[in-house]
C-alpha cells in the first residue's frame, strides 16, 4: 500500500507520459515529465526521504512549498523543496538529514558529511 | 502618456481577476506567481508536459477561468512572471508602493526588482493543521497536499485514506482522492451535527445568492454518498500511529468544544490521512508592507482593507483569502475591485456596484461557514507532553507550555529561542499560529497579533543569489 500515479490509460484528463530518469542517493528512479520531485518520489512508492532533528522519518506534508518537510538536495544544491521543483532528466537527488553533526549513533546524512 | 504599472502577486482567482481588471482600466500589469501556470491552489493546473486533453474534468468553472487566463496572459500590456517568488518588499518612499524583490526559479534563481505604482497582494492561504500525536509521521498530509497532488500531478497519496478536520474543504479533498482511485475510509468532521446544520441552514437567501458554491458542495456530498464514504460529524483524529509511517489513526468523538468523549476512541487502518482545520492566510508580504491587520485571536488575523480593497499601506491593495477566508467567488470579486482601483480606474464605474455586492455576499457566505466550523477551544486536550508542536525543530508541547509559564521566557521572541519552535526551515509557517494560540491560552502576554506572520524575508534566498546583480524588470 503506497501512494501512486493515476494510470494514464484510465485517466479522464487524457494525458501524455514521457519518462524522466533521476537518481535518488545513487539509485535509478523513473518518473514522468512534469512531475515534481516530490510527486515522482511518492509515485515511485517512497513516502519518506528526510529525517527530522531526532532522526525521525519525514516525507511530504503540505505539498505546496510551505512546510519545508520535503527538502532534498538536487545536483548538489541543498534544501530544495521537492514539491516545488520539477524533475529534470538526469537529476541527482540526495536525501537530507537534519541531525546535528555532533549527534552520536546515527549515520550522518550528506548535509553533514559534505 | 505613461501608464500606471500594477504588480499583482498571486495568480489564483483573486490575482487573475485583479490583473484582468487592471488591464481593463488601462494599466500595465506584471503578474507574478511561484507556480508555472496560473490558477493558484483553487485551479491547481496540471503540468504542461502532461499535455492533458481534458484538464477541465478536475475543475469547477473551467470555461470562465480558461477565458480569463487567455485574456490576461495574451494581453500586450501584461507581463507574466511564472515560477517567480516575491522574497521581500522594500519601501523606499513612504508615500509610494514598495519595491518588489522577486526571485525566478532555477539554479541559481534569477533575482529582479519591480517598481510598481500600485501593488495588489493576493497570496492566498494554506491549510491550518492542529498538532496531534503522530502528525509528523510520513503519510500524514495536509488536506491541501492531497488535493494538490491529485489535481496537480495525478498522484493519489494512499490506497486507503482518511480525511479529517473541519470545514467544507474536506469534501472536495475526499472527492479528489476518490477520483484519483483511492479508497476513502471515512471523512471525519469535528464540528457537531447540530452546529453544522444550524450554520448551513439559517438565512437560506444567502445560500441562494451563492448558488454556484452551494451546487458545488451538493455535488461533492452526492459523490461521497455514491461511493458510500462514511461522513461522520463530531469526530476528530486525535492520534496517528505506525512504525516510520502512518498505519492507523485513532479518532474520537468530540463535544462542541472539541474535548474528547472518554471511551469513544476508535482505530482505523489507513496508509494515509489528510488533515485540515481551516486555513492560515499567507500574510508575510502584507505584514512586511506595513499593512494593518484585524482580528483579536492569533488564529483569526487578516489584513484590514477598505471598500476599495486598499490596505492601510499606501499603494498596497489586498484581495482573496488574506482579507478573510471566503472562497473563490468572493476572491474573484475582491480581486476585480482591487485591480480596478490599483490601476486608477474611475471610482464611478458601473460594474463596481455588482462586484462589491458579490464580494459582500461571498463574505457573508464565508461567515456562516466559519460559524459552522469553528476550532473548538479544548483541542489542546489531544496533546501529550511529547507531542511535536513545531515540526521543523520537533519542539514538544511540554517545552512550549514550560516556556509560557516561565517568567524568564514570557516574551515571545525569548520563548522562541528557548523552545526553538518556529526557528526551523519553515520559519513558523506551520506552527507559529498554533504556538501563539497556545501561549495566549497559557497566559503568556503576546501583544502583537501580526507576530506569527512577521517574516521580512518571505522566501528563502541563497547568498549567491543575493550577491548576483538584480535584473531591472521594468526600468
Amino acid at each position: 500500500m503506497s501512494p501512486r500515479l493515476v494510470p494514464a490509460g484510465s485517466d479522464p484528463v487524457r494525458r501524455t507520459e514521457r519518462p524522466v530518469a533521476v537518481t535518488v542517493d545513487g539509485e535509478a528512479v523513473t518518473g514522468i515529465a512534469g512531475q515534481t520531485i516530490a510527486g515522482l518520489l511518492l509515485a515511485s512508492g517512497r513516502r519518506a526521504w528526510r529525517t527530522g532533528p531526532s532522526g525521525a522519518r519525514r516525507g511530504v506534508f503540505c505539498g505546496i512549498g510551505v512546510c519545508f518537510d520535503c527538502l532534498v538536495s538536487v545536483n548538489g544544491e541543498q534544501d530544495v523543496r521537492a514539491c516545488r521543483r520539477r524533475a529534470a532528466d538526469g537529476d541527482a537527488v540526495s536525501t537530507q538529514n537534519r541531525r546535528p553533526p555532533e549527534a552520536d549513533g546515527i549515520r550522518q546524512g550528506p548535509e553533514e558529511a559534505s | 502618456m505613461s501608464r500606471r504599472h500594477v504588480v499583482v502577486v498571486g495568480a489564483g482567482p483573486a490575482g487573475l481577476a485583479a490583473a484582468d481588471a487592471a488591464l481593463a482600466a488601462g494599466a500595465r500589469v506584471t503578474l507574478v506567481d511561484s507556480a508555472e501556470r496560473p490558477g493558484g491552489q483553487y485551479h491547481r493546473m496540471l503540468p504542461d508536459a502532461y499535455e492533458a486533453a481534458n484538464p477541465e474534468v478536475l475543475h469547477h468553472g473551467w470555461a470562465a477561468f480558461d477565458r480569463r487566463v487567455r485574456r490576461v496572459l495574451a494581453h500586450d500590456r501584461c507581463t507574466w512572471l511564472a515560477g517567480t517568488s516575491v522574497w521581500a518588499l522594500e519601501r523606499e518612499d513612504p508615500a509610494r508602493a514598495p519595491l518588489v524583490h522577486v526571485l525566478g526559479e532555477g539554479s541559481p534563481g534569477r533575482r529582479g526588482v519591480l517598481t510598481p505604482d500600485a501593488l495588489v497582494l493576493a497570496p492566498g492561504a494554506h491549510d491550518r493543521v492542529l498538532p496531534f500525536p503522530g502528525w509528523e509521521l510520513p503519510g500524514v498530509f495536509t488536506a491541501g497536499a492531497a488535493q494538490a497532488l491529485a489535481k496537480g500531478e495525478r498522484v493519489a497519496v494512499g490506497e486507503r485514506v482518511a480525511v479529517a478536520g473541519t470545514g467544507p474543504f474536506l469534501l472536495p479533498v475526499a472527492v479528489s482522492l476518490l477520483e484519483a482511485g483511492s479508497q476513502v475510509a471515512e471523512v471525519l468532521e469535528a464540528a457537531g451535527g447540530a452546529r453544522v446544520t444550524r450554520g448551513w441552514l439559517r438565512r437560506p437567501w444567502e445560500l441562494a445568492a451563492q448558488a454556484g458554491k452551494t451546487g458545488e458542495l451538493v455535488s461533492y456530498t452526492a459523490a461521497l454518498a455514491r461511493a458510500r464514504v462514511p461522513y461522520l460529524l463530531g469526530r476528530a483524529v486525535v492520534e496517528a500511529r505506525g512504525d516510520g509511517r502512518v498505519e492507523e489513526i485513532v479518532s474520537a468523538r468530540v463535544r462542541a468544544d472539541w474535548s474528547v468523549v472518554p471511551g469513544s476512541e476508535r482505530v482505523t487502518a489507513v496508509d494515509a490521512v489528510c488533515v485540515g482545520h481551516g486555513f492560515t492566510p499567507r500574510l508575510e508580504l502584507l505584514v512586511a508592507a506595513g499593512c494593518a491587520v484585524r482580528g483579536g485571536t492569533p488564529d483569526a488575523v487578516f489584513v484590514q482593507v477598505d471598500d476599495d480593497q486598499l490596505t492601510s499601506s499606501p499603494g498596497v491593495y489586498a484581495a482573496g483569502e488574506v482579507t478573510g477566508i471566503a472562497g473563490a467567488p468572493a476572491s474573484r470579486a475582491e480581486g476585480a475591485v482591487a485591480g480596478w482601483h490599483a490601476a486608477g480606474g474611475a471610482p464611478s464605474a458601473r460594474p463596481l456596484t455588482a462586484l462589491r455586492r458579490g464580494r459582500d455576499q461571498g463574505r457573508a457566505f464565508a461567515g456562516r461557514l466559519a460559524a459552522a466550523h469553528p476550532i473548538g477551544r479544548e483541542w489542546p486536550g489531544w496533546l501529550r507532553d511529547d507531542t511535536v508542536v513545531c515540526r521543523c525543530e520537533e519542539s514538544d508541547y511540554a517545552s512550549v507550555r514550560a516556556a509560557a509559564g516561565d517568567p524568564a521566557t514570557t516574551e515571545a521572541r525569548v520563548a522562541k529561542l528557548g523552545t526553538r519552535a518556529g526557528l526551523g526551515p519553515c520559519q513558523g509557517r506551520m506552527c507559529a499560529v498554533t504556538v501563539a494560540e497556545l501561549r495566549a491560552r497559557l497566559g503568556a502576554p503576546d501583544a502583537d497579533a501580526a507576530a506569527p506572520h512577521r517574516r521580512p524575508l518571505a522566501e528563502p534566498v541563497r547568498l549567491g543569489e543575493l550577491a548576483a546583480p538584480a535584473r531591472e524588470y521594468d526600468g
